[in-house]
């Protein structure tokens, strides 16, 4: 590796939660998600310098990184849209909501905005259905959508 | 009517410790440290009937008094907090983490010495990023007052807290895929044997609690086991955040006697069904549980009576099918959910759960065939409990099983008339 692909705010993050575990490796979902906040997702190139700064082997790191919803190895928008797809939401209509999302983003699930706005996901239950239709873009949760209050969201999001 | 668990709650911020302090917070916890033994502590909530609120049910002092704390056992011993709520359709753990930070984090701290363990782990889902906010602020104030840390009001009581963000899988609510989760691992399941409480995080023993559980347990050191008993309207001890999600006229939680019926829930609480709605049934507990019918609203949610009824308590959040809604398409939502958060590990869910979803879709679009529902019927068997390595399998079928008994006819009416009779 010529340069190094992690900053050193970035591992000096990661070794902060190092300690709550028996062995580094073990901190992995910590520094997946450290890496992800740092650059947006996880290439393999600092895949392999995770590995190596946790003292486990690259295979067993993604293995763990392929598992969970919130690892993304591919690149991803400078925003994540999370929009709910789980029972309540099904009957409350989250089928409109996505579609008006992919129709004004021009994007299906899974893509992302040719300027790199946008990336569009399907999540689970957001534990919002109280006040389905329901999803997130980045942390922030949105509740009780309907096409114009997306609109005004979406606005919020440059 | 008496609500403990959400008597602090308020529209805006949660309390911060003052204010918990001021409401009599912490109270239980000098009492349980410096007063009580862990014998008479188990002892109390034993005798209190307080059941796990994750959805299993399991009697929550029978539990803490499975971990061997003699002298020259097994160390350190952990203690897991399941802030994982991912149960489409529920939503009350987010609002107790939301509403009262300190009331869930005080209770970590008496269950924790219940079993002398020394490190405890808030197991939280990615998505509840407000109750993480409000989580780590209370642990940080809870760190400053001496609630945690070495030494806890001046006795030989030491507890380290820990707040693990989940990257997030609906199977990590299984409580060994929690466990391998926590480890840094792909969240499959392990094993029920040894149990956790024997063998469970790094193989020290383990005691895992939900987070609507340990919100109880300040309460009964502070009122009695006689008093939480009275707070319920059956066998089982004290309230419960009931919620309702669906057509519903007002969608919600509301802390109400364990044992209040599902019509009471359904109907004064939750408003009834909207207008140009009419109620065709419900999951009582979550999209893992079996569906009831009219005939049943009348019954008291309590684990044993909804048991009886064919189906499960759950979490006591329900999710109402209106009949404006198509069940077969509902049953395919469902089961693609299921489908789709298999942990894969094992042959019957990871290959089943995507044929009884291709199943549903087709009958779903018209393109279904009365072999179809043989299928099925006969996934219900094969995807049973015994037959799969979890209960994510299991859960699966249950709506499913119930589905294809009550909704018959609709299933029929699809491949009949080769089309959704609601689209």
């Amino acid at each position: 590796m010529d340069e190094p692909m992690l900053s050193e705010a970035c591992k000096k993050e990661i070794l902060l939660e190092v300690k709550n575990y028996l062995l580094p490796g073990q901190a992995c979902l910590e520094a997946l998600q450290i890496v992800v906040a740092h650059y947006g997702w996880v290439s393999d190139e600092r895949l392999q310098e995770l590995a190596e700064l946790l003292g486990i082997t690259e295979e067993e790191l993604d293995g763990t990184a392929t598992f969970y919803n919130h690892v993304y190895r591919r690149p991803v928008g400078r925003h994540v849209i999370l929009v709910c797809d789980s029972v309540t939401c099904w009957i409350m209509g989250y089928e409109t909501i996505q579609e008006h999302l992919s129709k004004r983003l021009g994007v299906a699930l899974g893509q992302t905005t040719a300027d790199g706005r946008f990336t569009l996901l399907p999540i689970q239950c957001l534990g919002a259905c109280d006040r389905a239709p329901a999803m997130m873009i980045d942390d922030e949760l949105f509740t009780d959508l309907g096409p114009q209050e997306i609109e005004n969201i979406l606005e919020r999001y440059k | 009517m008496e609500r403990p668990l959400t008597a602090n709650f308020r529209v805006g911020d949660s309390p911060g410790l003052e204010k918990y302090e001021s409401s009599g917070g912490y109270r239980a916890l000098r009492r349980a440290l410096r007063d009580m033994s862990r014998a008479e502590l188990i002892e109390l909530v034993k005798d209190s009937k307080l059941r796990g609120r994750g959805g299993a049910g399991f009697p929550t002092g029978l539990k803490w008094a499975s971990v061997d704390t003699s002298p020259g056992s097994p160390e350190p011993r952990y203690f897991v907090v399941d802030a994982d709520e991912m149960e489409p359709g529920t939503f009350k753990d987010r609002l107790l983490m939301e509403g009262d930070p300190h009331q869930l984090i005080e209770g970590i701290i008496i269950g924790a010495y219940a079993v002398a363990a020394e490190i405890a782990y808030i197991f939280l889902r990615w998505e509840y990023t407000l109750a993480g906010r409000r989580l780590k602020r209370a642990m940080a104030e809870a760190y400053e007052a001496g609630y945690l840390g070495r030494n806890i009001l001046g006795t030989d009581f030491s507890l380290d807290l820990r707040l693990h963000v989940s990257a997030g899988r609906y199977i990590c609510g299984e409580g060994t895929a929690l466990a391998n989760s926590l480890m840094g691992k792909r969240a499959v399941p392990n094993a029920k044997i040894p149990r956790q409480t024997e063998s469970g995080l790094w193989g020290k023993p383990t005691l895992m609690n939900n987070v609507e559980t340990l919100c109880n347990v300040p309460h009964i050191v502070n009122k009695g086991a006689e008093w939480f008993r009275g707070l319920s309207r059956c066998q089982d001890g004290g309230t419960k955040i009931f919620g309702v999600s669906g057509r519903v006229k007002k969608p919600g939680a509301w802390e109400l006697p364990m044992g209040t019926t599902i019509r009471e829930i359904l109907e004064e609480h939750a408003g009834g069904m909207r207008d140009g709605f009419g109620f065709r049934a419900l999951m009582p507990g979550g999209a893992s549980t079996e569906f009831l019918l009219e005939e049943h609203l009348d019954l008291p949610m309590d684990y044993d009576t909804v048991q009886k009824a064919g189906s499960r308590f759950g979490t006591a959040n329900m999710i109402v099918l209106d009949d404006r809604t198509c069940p077969v398409g509902l049953l395919y939502n469902l089961e693609y959910f299921f489908a789709r958060e298999s942990c894969g590990w094992c042959t019957p869910c990871r290959e089943g759960l995507p044929w009884v979803a291709r199943t549903l879709k087709d009958i779903e679009e018209g393109l279904g065939t009365d072999d179809d529902l043989e299928i099925l019927e006969a996934h219900t068997r094969w995807l049973w409990v015994g037959r799969t390595f979890c209960a994510l399998a299991p859960g699966a079928m249950e709506p499913l099983r119930s589905a294809l008994c009550f909704f018959r006819e609709d299933f029929q009416r699809h491949i009949t008339e080769k089309r959704c009779p609601w689209r």
